[in-house]
């Protein structure tokens, strides 16, 4: 078996996507056309960031019906059954903190660096505030800084000094925080995080089988999540949980694993 | 035991006003960033867009509009374009919109920013309905107004006659020329740019802005009397005589008082 399958999966997957988004543009393409705030599949699926849309609507918008669709579309995809996959599989952001991530390994930053007073929960205050701002200004608020944008519209479009966005979550990421922008700040994370809470695809742990070499943990954006290892098999039913399978690839003893949500087990757990 | 409590209490409270005051500064420099990028008085929108303020609400950025134009017109605004990021904006002296009939730009939108109720006449497309901005001749550097034959904006529009005419003058410097100056109508003129990109000057001397930066506002206290429907506003206007301290003496007594005027 290939060492980083879904490593390389994700990497094809998220390149071939804005691939064809760029080729809509500079070809004509027309598998999808848009970008990531909202597409439309062939010509006749759309897809919206719900996110965007909640914005939008806070900002007094009439949503129209194709974008309405395009969100319901996203949203039914990713609370059934992806997750909070978009943050891994799709999000072109995802390819520059996991560089600056697998850098400060390399060069062992965690050894000299001190902890920071940083919560995970910043990101939901972000969506708060990102809420109640839109709803002032009349404008979607996050929609018109965001760096995640910038990157998407950047590949499509030309990138103008949208760079510097890249290298300040970048450097930020590899100085500052680890996983500082994807863990800590980006409300569509959060967004998805807590959609994704419910979704069929999990993350499923092997106590069993597990020697506690804690390689997962160590990879894991989202470490958190994994609070379960060396304690009791599980699974990962945090929408916090990116579905990347970097914890399940690195595992050598197959402790980790992807499942099925085990709706039935739950159920007979709380009653 | 009771100590804990309390301090507990205390942690949580102190924690929970430490996140609400960073939101709260978070938030402040946000929207103080917010208004900067979104504030865009001189950005040209494609055809039929909705109101500048309706439109930034709306648009979800998805450049679909931007796809869809054959001449690559548009284009979605990036960091260091100095307009709202992520939006779509034409800028005219470089390409001009060449007022497809079919409008491609349009349909495709899918958050209705681009409203084809705004670009038809009885549910037909009508791009000469979109109003993007209205042209202006900088009447000091067109040299159809120094007295040079130039129409090159005139011959440009695609409203000739309509948007732009002529005005003819004779030419008293030479006596024996004619002046030929370019004159937009702001009823007609779609704000499609042609001329601007057609004009000969090497910076345009006739130029598109956004048609709130471009005209006035006249208000609603002046009456065409020659007008047969603008006059129809005063079939039920009343006669209000306001009285104010000069008014209480005779218009003509109020002119005559030197009173404070001169020195005695
Ligand atoms: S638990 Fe595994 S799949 Fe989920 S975010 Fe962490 S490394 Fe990725
Ligand atoms: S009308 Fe045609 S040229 Fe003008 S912006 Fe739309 S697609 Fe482009
Ligand atoms: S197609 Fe509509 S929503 Fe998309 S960028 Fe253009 S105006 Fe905005
Ligand atoms: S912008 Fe110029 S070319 Fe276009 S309609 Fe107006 S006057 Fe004519």
């Amino acid at each position: 078996m290939i060492k980083n399958k879904y490593l390389i999966l994700r990497r094809v997957f998220q390149i071939g996507l804005m691939t064809l988004y760029f080729g809509a543009n500079a070809w004509g393409w027309t598998f999808i056309i848009g970008n990531l705030s909202s597409s439309s599949i062939l010509g006749t699926i759309p897809m919206s960031d719900p996110y965007a849309v909640l914005q939008m609507f806070a900002a007094g918008a009439v949503i129209a019906s194709d974008i309405f669709i395009g969100a319901l579309v996203a949203l039914l995809f990713y609370s059934l059954v992806g997750g909070r996959a978009f943050c891994s599989w799709v999000c072109p952001v995802n390819i520059i903190t996991d560089a600056a991530n697998y850098l400060r390994r390399k060069f062992e930053f965690k050894k000299i660096q001190k902890k920071q007073p940083a919560t995970r929960y910043m990101r939901y205050w972000v969506i708060v505030i990102s809420l109640i701002i839109s709803f002032g200004f009349g404008v979607t608020a996050f929609e018109f800084i965001s760096p995640v944008g910038m990157v998407h519209r950047g590949i499509i479009f030309g990138l103008g000094f949208g760079w510097a966005a890249i290298a300040v979550i970048f450097f930020f990421d590899l100085f500052v925080l680890k996983n500082g922008w994807c863990g800590y700040i980006c409300p569509i994370g959060g967004f998805y995080s807590i959609i994704g809470r419910f979704s069929l695809i999990r993350v499923k742990y092997d106590e069993e089988k597990c020697t506690l070499c804690m390689k997962c943990k160590e990879v894991c954006p989202e470490s958190q999540v994994l609070f379960m290892v060396g304690k009791s098999s599980d699974q990962v039913l945090s929408g916090e949980c990116t579905n990347c399978a970097r914890c399940i690839e690195v595992c050598d003893d197959d402790a980790l694993n992807f499942s099925i949500r085990d709706l039935i087990n739950k159920k007979n757990k709380e009653s | 035991m009771k100590t804990e409590t309390i301090s507990e209490r205390r942690k949580f409270l102190l924690n929970t006003a430490r996140a609400i005051g960073l939101a709260a500064l978070g938030g402040l420099v946000w929207s103080a960033y917010l208004d900067e990028v979104t504030a865009s008085e001189l950005t040209l929108r494609p055809p039929g867009a909705l109101d500048e303020e309706d439109f930034l609400a709306t648009c979800i950025k998805c450049g679909m509009c931007v796809e869809a134009c054959p001449y690559d017109t548009l284009k979605l605004a990036k960091p260091g374009d100095n307009k709202p990021l992520g939006t779509p904006y034409f800028e005219p002296r470089d390409i001009p919109c060449y007022m497809c009939t079919d409008i491609p730009c349009v349909p495709v939108c899918p958050s209705n920013a681009l409203d084809i109720k705004k670009v038809s006449t009885n549910n037909q497309l009508d791009i000469n309905k979109a109003d993007m901005g209205v042209a202006v001749v900088d009447t000091k550097n067109c040299i159809a107004f120094w007295g040079i034959q130039c129409d090159a904006c005139y011959r440009a529009c695609p409203l000739l006659d309509q948007a732009i005419y002529l005005d003819y003058e004779k030419n008293e410097r030479t006596g024996k020329h004619a002046f030929l100056k370019p004159i937009v109508d702001s009823d007609f003129c779609t704000g499609c740019g042609l001329c601007e990109h057609a004009c000969v000057t090497e910076k345009a001397a006739i130029f598109v802005l956004p048609r709130e930066v471009a005209l006035g506002k006249v208000g609603d206290h002046y009456i065409k009397g020659w007008d047969k429907s603008d006059e129809k506003r005063l079939k039920n206007a009343e006669a209000h005589i306001t009285k104010t301290e000069l008014s209480k003496e005779k218009a003509i007594d109020t002119l005559n008082d030197m009173g404070g005027l001169l020195d005695d």
